[in-house]
């Protein structure tokens, strides 16, 4: 009932708002993709919206998701919602959706055929409650690259490591040679993202499926994990010195050769483009910190909060099937450094790391990304850990590890 | 005793010409000190130039990166004047600098804040000033206690209160308009306005209120007519209060506004988190120096009246 | 001021244009802070996720709150930090304003500079100290370059003290307007009152520790809400400056919250936190108001 009043609230300021819209039809949309290779990547789709006669309003928010989130959510609860809004596709938006906020896009999806070109299918599973589609997948968005600066190593005097033990072993030459081994910036999720891509890397996709996804705390406990916490040990002791709070700004200590590399998903990849660098020749990239080479199959998928003005619902439509269609989904991921949903696009312009992650995908090695698994407040829970954890040496892997068992069992 | 007397003569001298209280609020004005470079002077005038120094050490080092190129600042230190002066940050800061696809700088945001801040100024004023007024010359039963449960909420963080007001404001359909907002900067501009109003008119010759009453004069007579020509100094203090409160807010700006009324707050943390590449110190400084720009003037301009009317606002309870 | 016909019976319609014009105070009064109090105490004991729904759990929000080490941390960050910025507040903004009130030249001068940066926001003033005292371009690296090789001054990178570096931009902003209080204050006592401690040979700061100050107990009032709310809602400045980091070691509650209703989308959490601050306020705020007006009353 009070979401029937909500709906009801929120009609009435929709229609004063479009009062004084003009014909084509101006679709606010609200993002948190403000880094040069990310606003670049937006461009493009803005650019495929603007060519169907309507007009792309950009409601970006600056500081990443954790900001920007909030926001959109007081927005759209409080009756005053944009015209599409980005979420990383999962569990971010599941209680929006029941509550009847979000537009169902079902028939929309059943008339141009989403189920049989995006690809992986567990995208659009991540879209999909009660068996109703309500969110556009854009991009596949993979964690586990570790990133390495060329130039770093040949200053140190050391080959390029191919793994991540060969990371950890040229750490010492690094620090001699005064270039901090590992850039992680300061912010919460940095620090989880690099402890997830350990995890995985190290002890495999079934361990990373039992804790994150069944939520197995005995296991979270256990001497597997603990080796995963010794390894994110030796990853805090390797960027004590790196003092950046972005994660572009730790990626630019790598561009720049300060850092020797960055654990970072692939959207790193759009600011080394930006910074013109070739990938293969002034920077390597190891999937699956070059243990496991399995990546994860996250991303961004955009949400249409309901509208009542049915010419913003048209636009809506517009904007959810130009972001699917084959030119977007190239022009969109060359830019972000991200791989399209759609298993039927050529992508001869992609870079040797893309073709990499393409690879991985097509031979199946994918796991679901950890929103898929988790709410947000495990996740919260989570980041909290580890960033106390690698800000804090004071910490032991011991301590920490039994505090993430603690917070498994009790999530959800 | 004398002696004491006489030791502590400087000190005394200066206690005993302190000022009577009619003169109380336009300053001291006794005779100056003669001695020019007593102890006691350079102790008072040293600490008060040192702590001087601290409080314009931000002020001067913002101003100085605003004026350097990039290469200067990751060459320098943050105390060094520019070498080569150039306004180049200052202009990206007003008219190109970017976030996500719109760059235009902080331009868009100014008029938003104008905007945004003139009616709700207007508005929280007139409000705290009756509310004031109401309690300190018309005190009916239970007046105290809403007072003090106003006060009370002066410490409830906004955070708090987020989502009760954005519930309080969907269903009255007021959610997303300047007016849900001008309403949302009143409502917790209340609690200190009105305990500084009703401080104030408490302050004021209660003969005045009495004589007006004999004559017959009634509650809104008495406000428009003898208690606002007598509130000049306080009104000063509640606009800059609010001027400054509003202006410099962000949170509120932020979840009850859209990209097209962004305030200036908002877009200023736009541009300072928007990080496209390497972080652009200069660029950031001037953004910061532009969005303090008008609080700034303001407080330049009439500092005196201010502490004029906080002195008329505050010391009598 | 009490108005003559205080005492008489209780009547709706007297001074029914007094209550009129307080319409806006009763409504924001009741709907928004006892209301919206009321509303969140009640979803505090529910386990609602990113939209309030009346499923109750009891107190597990409390005891997962209080087993949480990052709530922990804030708790103690607002308590040095509420205590610091009470303490220094009062003393800075009172030397400052003693030193002031010697019939100094430049007094505007001065006046000014102490009191500009009230008028930047707190986002400003986070940013401002933050670039300060960053240590690779900072006061540190200045002090490194001028041959003191060893000297650290890292505030905003060592746990330990990241909060007191929070504080000095805190007290850098806020100092300002209680100088202006207390100096108001000062100007508004008698100079008699300094006569006559002079005739009876007190020492100055006697007079001031002893005489002086009692004297100002309104103005200290006002000064003390005005400090003591600002506390409580510390955010913006640790969002600016640190974001709470070095890890969770400059994390406050105001910001605990915000995350928690919004970030976590798990607003029972989130309301448990206000919960818990708002009882802290009660506890110190209602005895204090309810004595200050029962004085009040007595005193008319």
């Amino acid at each position: 009932m009070r979401y029937r009043l909500t709906t009801a609230a929120f009609a009435a300021s929709v229609v004063f708002g479009a009062a004084g819209s003009a014909s084509a039809t101006d679709l606010e949309v609200t993002h948190w993709w403000t880094s040069g290779g990310e606003a670049a990547a937006v461009a493009e789709l803005a650019k495929a919206f603007d060519a169907t006669g309507n007009k792309w309003v950009d409601g970006a928010i600056a500081g990443s998701g954790d900001i920007a989130r909030p926001i959109m959510i007081g927005r759209i609860t409080g009756g005053d919602p944009m015209g599409a809004t980005q979420f990383n596709h999962g569990r971010q938006a599941e209680e929006l959706v029941q509550a009847g906020l979000m537009r169902d896009f079902t028939e929309l999806a059943q008339k141009e055929g989403w189920t049989k070109f995006i690809h992986p299918k567990s995208l659009l599973d991540g879209c999909t409650l009660d068996g109703k589609i309500y969110c556009v997948p854009v991009n596949i968005h993979s964690q586990q690259w570790l990133w390495l600066s060329n130039k770093a190593f040949a200053d140190a005097g050391v080959a390029v490591p191919k793994n991540w033990d060969e990371f950890v072993a040229a750490a010492p030459a690094l620090e001699k040679a005064g270039i901090v081994p590992l850039a992680i910036g300061q912010q919460p999720w940095q620090t989880t993202l690099a402890f997830q891509v350990i995890l995985v890397a190290l002890a495999g996709p079934e361990t990373f499926q039992k804790v994150f996804g069944d939520k197995d705390a005995t296991l979270a406990a256990g001497a597997e994990m603990a080796k995963v916490f010794a390894a994110a040990d030796q990853a805090r002791q390797m960027s004590a010195r790196s003092n950046v709070q972005e994660w572009n700004q730790a990626t630019s200590m790598v561009i720049n050769g300060k850092a020797g590399g960055q654990i970072m998903g692939d959207w790193a990849q759009g600011e080394f483009q930006v910074a013109g660098q070739v990938a293969g020749k002034d920077y390597t990239c190891l999937p699956g910190l070059g243990v496991n080479e399995i990546i994860s199959t996250g991303g961004d998928a955009f949400y249409f909060p309901k509208q009542t003005d049915p010419e913003k619902a048209k636009a809506q439509e517009a904007l959810a099937s130009v972001m699917l269609s084959p030119a977007t989904q190239v022009a969109f991921n060359l830019k972000k450094g991200s791989l399209p949903v759609r298993g039927d696009v050529d992508l001869n312009a992609a870079n040797d790391c893309m073709k990499k992650g393409l690879e991985i995908l097509a031979k199946g090695n994918i796991i679901p990304a950890p929103d898929q698994l988790m709410s947000a407040d495990g996740v919260t829970q989570i980041n909290d850990l580890f960033v106390e954890f690698f800000a804090n040496k004071e910490l032991s892997p011991q301590d920490a590890q039994k505090r993430f068992a603690e917070i498994i069992a009790a999530a959800d | 005793m004398a002696e004491q007397l006489l030791r502590a003569a400087p000190e005394l001298a200066v206690a005993s010409a302190m000022p009577a209280r009619a003169r109380a609020l336009s300053g001291p004005h006794g005779p100056r000190p003669r001695r020019r470079f007593s102890r006691r002077n350079v102790f008072i005038y040293g600490t008060l130039a040192l702590v001087a120094v601290y409080y314009l050490l931000p002020l001067y080092v913002m101003v100085v990166t605003s004026l350097k190129g990039m290469p200067e600042i990751r060459l320098g230190n943050i105390f060094s004047p520019p070498v080569e002066i150039t306004f180049e940050p200052w202009i990206k800061a007003w008219s190109t600098a970017c976030t996500g696809l719109n760059c235009d700088g902080l331009s868009r945001g100014f008029w938003n804040s104008v905007m945004i801040t003139v009616p709700s100024v207007f508005l929280s004023i007139s409000i705290a000033s009756i509310n004031g007024y109401a309690l300190a010359n018309w005190r009916f039963k239970g007046a105290e206690v809403f007072f003090t449960v106003l006060v009370v909420g002066a410490f409830i963080p906004y955070q708090v209160m987020l989502y009760p007001v954005v519930i309080v404001l969907r269903e009255i359909g007021l959610y997303g308009s300047l007016w849900g907002l001008v309403l949302v900067h009143t409502i917790f501009g209340m609690p200190i306005l009105t305990l500084l109003f009703r401080n104030y008119f408490a302050s004021l010759p209660e003969e005045l209120f009495k004589a007006a009453r004999v004559d017959g004069a009634g509650f809104w007579t008495i406000y428009l007519r003898i208690m606002l020509p007598m509130s000049l100094p306080i009104f000063v203090v509640a606009i800059i209060l609010q001027v400054t409160g509003i202006w410099n807010d962000f949170l509120f700006g932020v979840v009850y506004t859209k990209p097209d009324t962004y305030p200036m707050t908002v877009q200023l943390n736009n541009i300072v988190n928007a990080v496209q590449g390497v972080k652009e110190y200069n660029v950031n400084m001037a953004a910061t120096l532009l969005t303090g720009l008008v609080p700034l003037v303001i407080y330049f301009i009439s500092g005196k009246l201010f502490v004029r009317g906080i002195a008329a606002g505050a010391v009598k309870g | 001021m009490t108005p003559t016909y205080q005492g008489r019976p209780f009547s709706l319609f007297r001074n029914l244009n007094a209550k009129i014009a307080s319409i806006p105070m009763i409504l924001t009064a009741l709907v928004i802070f006892v209301g919206g109090t009321a509303w969140t105490v009640f979803y505090s004991f529910t386990n609602s996720k990113l939209l309030p729904r009346a499923s109750f759990v009891g107190f597990d929000q409390y005891e997962r709150l209080w087993a949480t080490p990052r709530w922990l941390v804030a708790v103690e960050n607002l308590a040095i930090y509420g205590v610091c910025t009470l303490v220094f507040s009062l003393v800075i903004g009172f030397v400052l304003a003693a030193l002031m009130d010697q019939k100094i030249r430049f007094e505007n001068t001065f006046r000014t500079i102490f009191l500009y940066p009230f008028a930047l926001s707190f986002i400003v003033t986070g940013l401002a100290w933050q670039w300060i005292l960053n240590p690779n371009f900072g006061i540190q690296q200045v002090v490194r370059n001028l041959g003191w090789e060893s000297f650290t001054f890292d505030p905003l990178y060592n746990a330990d003290i990241v909060i007191y570096g929070i504080l000095i931009a805190g007290l850098w902003q806020g100092t300002g307007l209680i100088m202006c209080l207390m100096l108001a204050g000062l100007r508004g006592i008698d100079g008699d009152i300094w006569k006559a401690a002079r005739v009876d040979g007190i020492p100055t700061w006697k007079t001031y520790v002893f005489i002086v100050i009692p004297m100002m107990r309104p103005v200290l009032v006002t000064t003390l809400v005005i400090i003591a709310s600002g506390i409580v809602k510390v955010y913006d400045l640790v969002v600016a400056q640190t974001s709470g980091g070095p890890g969770i070691a400059s994390e406050v509650p105001a910001k605990y919250v915000y995350n928690y209703m919004f970030l976590a989308q798990n607003l029972g959490q989130g309301f448990a936190a206000s919960t818990m601050m708002l009882l802290s306020v009660v506890i110190v705020i209602v005895p204090w108001a309810y004595l200050e007006f029962a004085r009040r009353r007595r005193h008319g």
